[in-house]
């Protein structure tokens, strides 16, 4: 009896964390989205990763997932309790758009198709690209004028940062959405496919 | 010029060669393998023995320290290379090129997560809100705290100014100067007076003004003390002239007690 009651006393307390672990992630609350790990533990108790994996399984059945990006590179292994403090965590959407829902957004096939270019050109030069460069290959696929607003666009959304030197840099809001290992590997197969069928 | 000399300015622009190109490739993100390090290393090993004054030595400096943030990037270049990512930027840039917008699109999308966020009001700041707008005062009622009065333009008197005590009747400076020519007439060809003779007044209230705008007349240079601290007398000497000792000398404060007891005493004193 004792025992159900601590069950039952523990599984509310994990629910009402879980609530106030939503309104954190979901809500803004500062000019970028996302909390940083040591605001959780300050809200939710030194337990939060644990009420945030709870909330990742809760979220897989709305096709969502609570993302965490790492300051600098993925740990190898599992992160400490310093990585994660330092890291930043999101709500994400766990599976792909489709082309239909992409209206959703609010952005033009050209401009996802610019964007997936500027990234994945950035990404194989290894994090950094000249900001001309970049456009030149746009330019390929897209009007002119079109291209240096875009590039613009990707730079206030968060998609890619610039220095003063004009080279680019993928930002924070690629490292939280893009899958980066997945697109290249995307890229690659769907050259092989479309030359098979050209062939 | 001298041999030496010679292969000195030679070794400056050999180096200063070094860290431009090391600069451009790290600046304009170049293939950093464009740099030969073991050429390099050479260039500065082979001059090294040659640098005497300071200027030189740090060329020296900095020629290391370009070359090393290039072996740096180096590094980072062959750990990229070792990762899942690498992915050659030809090869790659002729994919980009051969791909359709529409592919290109729909690839993305595969691998886009967008980040959910919602900017909408929450319950706890609507109510927060809410009670703000029910404590804020109206427009109208705001505005009547800011606004001005309308007064007629007119002329005003000294007297007026006086009665409204926005002006003293006198000057500050004017009693202060009235109060320094009574000093000195009252001092004579003696020279200096004790500070009660001077400060001491018939009325409580009168001394302490007295002896308020005596520490003034001692501040502002038109007086000074001349303290006998054996007997306990201090004696007010007036200046012809106000001198500014600020900074001339060292300035020291001396508290003088003008309680009604001593005024008493010495009033008591001056009737015997």
């Amino acid at each position: 009896m004792e025992r159900e009651q601590a069950r039952l006393k523990r599984k509310a307390l994990y629910l009402r964390k879980l609530k106030r672990a939503t309104h954190l992630l979901f809500y803004r609350r500062h000019r970028k989205p996302g909390v940083k790990g040591w605001e959780l533990r300050k809200r939710l108790g030194s337990d939060y990763p644990k009420v945030l994996g709870l909330l990742d399984a809760y979220l897989e059945k709305l096709d969502l997932q609570v993302k965490t990006v790492f300051e600098g590179e993925k740990p190898a292994e599992k992160p400490t309790l310093e990585q994660l403090d330092r890291a930043r965590f999101y709500i994400t959407l766990r599976g792909g758009l489709t082309p239909k829902e992409t209206k959703m957004s609010g952005w033009r096939i050209d401009d996802i198709a610019g964007l997936a270019i500027a990234i994945s050109y950035i990404i194989s030069k290894r994090g950094k690209a000249p900001r001309d460069e970049v456009e030149e290959l746009l330019r390929d696929k897209l009007p002119g004028w079109r291209v240096d607003l875009n590039m613009d666009r990707y730079i206030r959304a968060g998609y890619l940062a610039q220095d003063e030197n004009r080279q680019l840099y993928l930002d924070w809001r690629t490292r939280a959405e893009v899958d980066e290992k997945a697109l290249i590997d995307l890229l690659l197969t769907a050259e092989k496919t479309e030359g098979e069928k050209a062939a | 010029m001298s041999s030496k000399r010679k292969k000195k300015k030679l070794g400056e622009e050999h180096l200063q060669r070094v860290i431009d190109l090391c600069r451009s490739v790290e600046e304009r993100g170049l293939d950093p393998f464009l740099v030969d390090v073991n050429d390099v290393i050479g260039i500065i090993r082979e001059y090294f023995p040659e640098w005497e004054s300071i200027d030189e030595f740090s060329l020296d400096a900095e020629a290391i320290n370009r070359l090393a943030s290039v072996i740096k990037l180096q590094s980072d270049w062959v750990r990229h290379r070792s990762t899942s990512l690498y992915t050659d930027p030809f090869l790659l840039e002729e994919k980009l090129r051969k791909l359709s917008r529409k592919s290109l699109a729909t690839l993305f999308l595969k691998s886009w997560h967008p980040i959910i966020e919602m900017e909408q009001i929450s319950p706890h700041s609507l109510s927060e809100a809410i009670k703000y707008w029910q404590s804020l005062l109206p427009l109208r009622e705001r505005w009547t705290k800011t606004e001005f009065l309308k007064t007629e333009l007119g002329a005003t008197s000294r007297e007026e100014l006086i009665r409204q005590q926005i002006m003293a009747e006198k000057v500050f400076t004017d009693e202060l100067e009235t109060l320094w020519r009574e000093l000195r007439q009252t001092v004579g060809k003696d020279e200096k007076i004790p500070y009660w003779g001077f400060v001491g007044a018939d009325t409580y209230e009168e001394t302490v003004w007295r002896a308020y705008m005596t520490s003034f007349l001692v501040t502002y240079g038109y007086a000074t003390f001349e303290v006998h601290r054996l007997e306990e007398e201090i004696f007010i000497i007036p200046f012809s002239k106000p001198r500014s000792l600020l900074g001339k000398k060292h300035v020291v404060s001396i508290p003088v007690s003008v309680s009604v007891e001593e005024w008493r005493r010495w009033r008591e004193s001056r009737r015997d």
